[in-house]
């Protein structure tokens, strides 16, 4: 289907299109920055591409044009993926695409960030995820992975100019007792902090607030507070080694993580997981999902004051890390997917245990169900709070189930099956008004499909090996290292060298607990990325959160941020 | 420490940095400085499987002001730096800090350009926490380390007990 699309852009744009590529069924183009916007606003109207899932940068010291900027499309409508790429030279300026899809806002600020590539026309180009006192551009190759610089102190994210255009906007100061001016002074609003340590940003997140009388008249975000450079310390793995650098994106969902840049690394290998391990994936990585919802639905509801259900929820979920513990020897980073395979098979009793737990988790769920679906407060303080557009969330970036919340059903697990996800029985929960209430409804009725789909694969799940029968990606048995020559050597080569990834560009990806989650890799042929990017969900929903909350209350503020589930750690790599 | 509960007037004797001690050691207010994966295991360790009421710490407290235990839960970048110190310095004595986690104690398996190589780069730090994330026993067992000390040295600032600790 992509590759139709690629011929109809080549014969739309003719010569406009540089060069076409195809890897292991990722389709690319490649366009002068020039023509850039031209093309992305035809594949937007005309063929559908709704949402710039992410903008990857790629740093090639060698080449005349030494860097490469990806865009990477995906049109929900029409099933389809398109990767755009722009080769500009140092210090070249790319247009922005911003004024297409709002998502490019912010993943054109990371790029400028770390690359130093400058977008013409943004309308906010500063540093992202670094301080503002960082100096030359971290992901280029010839940064030293330790430099480390230091900051002495936050930024103001509101300047003197900022907060008097806020002022002339400002109303409900006005009618003040004695105040003879019909407008606002400037210090007459008041600037609220929220984080970067802030009980209710459940994560290190900054959003600077100006506030008219009690309503926020503008606000600003920032983030990069736990920015622990995920892809340059990739760059510095092997690829085996990475893994347990992603338990630590999403920390509350680890065993999706793994699964997921498990599959994507063997994507661009060329090699299948085995049935089993499929199925060991799905049960693993629909658990996660479970309880990345609990902790996400626990912590939103405590923050509007429903105290009761975190005792209700959070047990459950205790009683699922128990299992996970005594699965992978970790409660939260488990480390548990092998490119290829897992690390082991499930033990003796799992899935009756789980068959258990899962009962709880019924129970869990109907409690606080009952405590809160037809709960006065919980409903005040949610319906009609943070709602969002179709369209607006298509062009912010939204995935997962924020996105379901607003009533599209796309799923990744339903557009783009992956471990055999289409032949589960299973439904896509959808909201119909995109805002707080729904986002939580939408959460409490995926667990719900979750547990159905666990339950289905402990049914069904296929005996034989985990992982592949492959000497060039799996370890070899104990017995072979200590007992052959052949052995050790393969030990070894895997272990120094690591997995000799053929070279190639590969975009792996699955439906995560928040929403898409992608790992773009390129390989040299060496056992380590050249370059991995990580397509995080919440970075795109969060750079919507500053235009969501402008004109609410502090209070709608942090029921809206714990319901769109921002977690930092995937947020800021 | 004298008790007599057998006469009509029962009293106990006992001397002030006793007494006081005694009662801080069982109600330390943490502030837990929250910002990754370490984060997530202390929410289990406050919720009720663990409970962290049994030791008389629950009332967790998010403003440096009414604390006495700083939880350094997560990776501290060069970002969050002065703003740890900031609240570091914002919170009364007598005082304590527990780093909780690798991240915190030595920046763990992160030795790059944003990573703070531990917390105790900017601010003295009582008790370091192995693990990646540490159980919730982990920290509870941090927990009662911390209040031996308590019992031991309550009265004794801070800024003494941490004078020369801070690595730069």
């Amino acid at each position: 289907m992509s590759q139709k699309l690629v011929e109809r852009l080549q014969r739309e744009f003719g010569d406009e299109i540089l060069a076409v590529a195809s890897h292991r069924g990722d389709e690319s183009v490649t366009v002068a920055p020039a023509n850039l916007p031209k093309v992305l606003a035809h594949l937007k109207d005309a063929e559908g591409c709704e949402q710039l899932s992410d903008v990857v940068g790629v740093d090639y010291p060698d080449r005349d044009e030494r860097f490469e900027v990806l865009y990477l499309l995906r049109s929900w409508r029409n099933k389809h993926r398109i990767q755009v790429r722009v080769p500009v030279a140092e210090d070249q300026p790319v247009p922005t695409v911003s004024g297409l899809y709002r998502s490019a806002d912010w993943h054109e600020r990371e790029v400028f960030d770390l690359f130093g590539v400058p977008f013409s026309g943004h309308p906010d180009l500063r540093r992202i995820l670094c301080h503002h006192q960082f100096e030359g551009h971290a992901l280029r190759k010839d940064y030293p992975i330790e430099q480390g610089q230091e900051c002495t102190r936050p930024e103001n994210l509101f300047t003197d100019a900022d907060i008097a255009r806020a002022a002339q906007r400002a109303t409900n100061l006005v009618t003040r007792v004695g105040d003879a001016a019909d407008e606002v002074h400037p210090s007459d609003l008041l600037t609220v902090n929220i984080g970067p340590s802030h009980p209710a940003t459940h994560g290190a997140l900054r959003a600077e607030l100006l506030l008219d009388g009690e309503t926020i008249i503008e606000a600003r975000t920032e983030i990069g507070y736990i920015h622990r450079c995920f892809e340059k310390e990739a760059e510095d793995h092997t690829w085996a080694e990475v893994m347990p650098y992603t338990d630590r994106l999403n920390y509350c969902s680890a065993m999706l993580n793994n699964s997921i840049y498990a599959s994507a690394v063997e994507k661009l290998i060329g090699i299948e997981a085995t049935p089993r391990c499929q199925g060991i994936r799905v049960i693993v990585s629909e658990l996660s999902r479970i309880i990345d919802h609990l902790v996400c639905v626990c912590a939103n509801l405590v923050d509007i004051g429903a105290l009761t259900n975190y005792w209700y929820l959070y047990n459950v979920r205790e009683s699922i890390y128990e299992s996970l513990e005594k699965l992978c020897g970790s409660r939260l980073t488990t480390n548990y997917a092998r490119i290829g395979g897992m690390s082991h098979d499930l033990y003796p009793g799992f899935a009756d245990e789980i068959r258990h737990k899962l009962g709880e988790l019924d129970r869990g769920v109907t409690d606080v169900m009952k405590l809160v679906a037809r709960n006065r407060i919980f409903l005040d303080r949610t319906s009609g709070v943070g709602a969002i557009s179709q369209a607006d969330a298509l062009s912010w970036g939204y995935t997962g189930p924020c996105l379901r919340a607003t009533g599209l059903a796309y799923d990744l697990r339903k557009e783009a099956p992956y471990w055999g996800y289409e032949t589960y029985d299973f439904e896509i929960p959808t909201g119909t008004d995109g805002d707080t209430h729904d986002r939580i409804m939408v959460r409490m009725a995926e667990m719900v499909q979750s547990r159905s789909i666990v339950m289905q694969a402990l049914d069904r799940l296929p005996s034989g090996p985990v992982d592949v029968d492959d000497a060039r990606v799996i370890l070899p048995p104990k017995a072979e290292v200590y007992g052959s020559i052949e052995g050790v050597m393969n030990q070894f080569k895997l272990i120094y060298e690591g997995i000799r990834v053929p070279a190639g560009e590969g975009y792996g990806f699955g439906e995560g607990a928040n929403g898409e989650l992608g790992f773009f890799c390129i390989s040299d042929g060496t056992g380590h990325p050249y370059r991995m990017k990580v397509r995080p969900p919440c970075f795109p929903i969060f750079s919507s959160y500053a235009e969501m909350i402008q004109g609410g209350m502090i209070p709608d503020a942090i029921a809206v941020l714990g319901s769109l589930n921002i977690i930092a750690g995937e947020l800021d790599r | 420490m004298a008790v007599d509960l057998e006469s009509p007037s029962n009293y106990i004797t006992t001397r002030l940095r006793q007494a006081v001690n005694w009662g801080r050691k069982y109600s330390l207010w943490p502030l837990p400085f929250g910002v990754a994966c370490c984060a997530i295991e202390f929410m289990s360790t406050v919720s009720s499987y663990n409970d962290i009421s049994r030791f008389g710490a629950e009332l967790v407290r998010f403003s440096p002001r009414q604390s006495d235990l700083l939880i350094i839960a997560g990776t501290i970048s060069y970002k969050q730096a002065p703003i740890l110190k900031t609240i570091y310095e914002q919170m009364a004595e007598p005082k304590w800090v527990i780093a909780m986690g690798v991240c915190a104690s030595s920046g763990g398996f992160y030795n790059n350009y944003s990573t703070l190589q531990g917390a105790d780069r900017v601010i003295p730090v009582d008790m370091y926490v192995a693990g990646c994330p540490p159980t919730p026993e982990n920290l509870l067992y941090s927990l009662t380390l911390i209040q031996e000390r308590v019992e031991k040295e309550g009265l004794v600032p801070s800024s003494v007990r941490h004078a020369g600790r801070v690595q730069s």
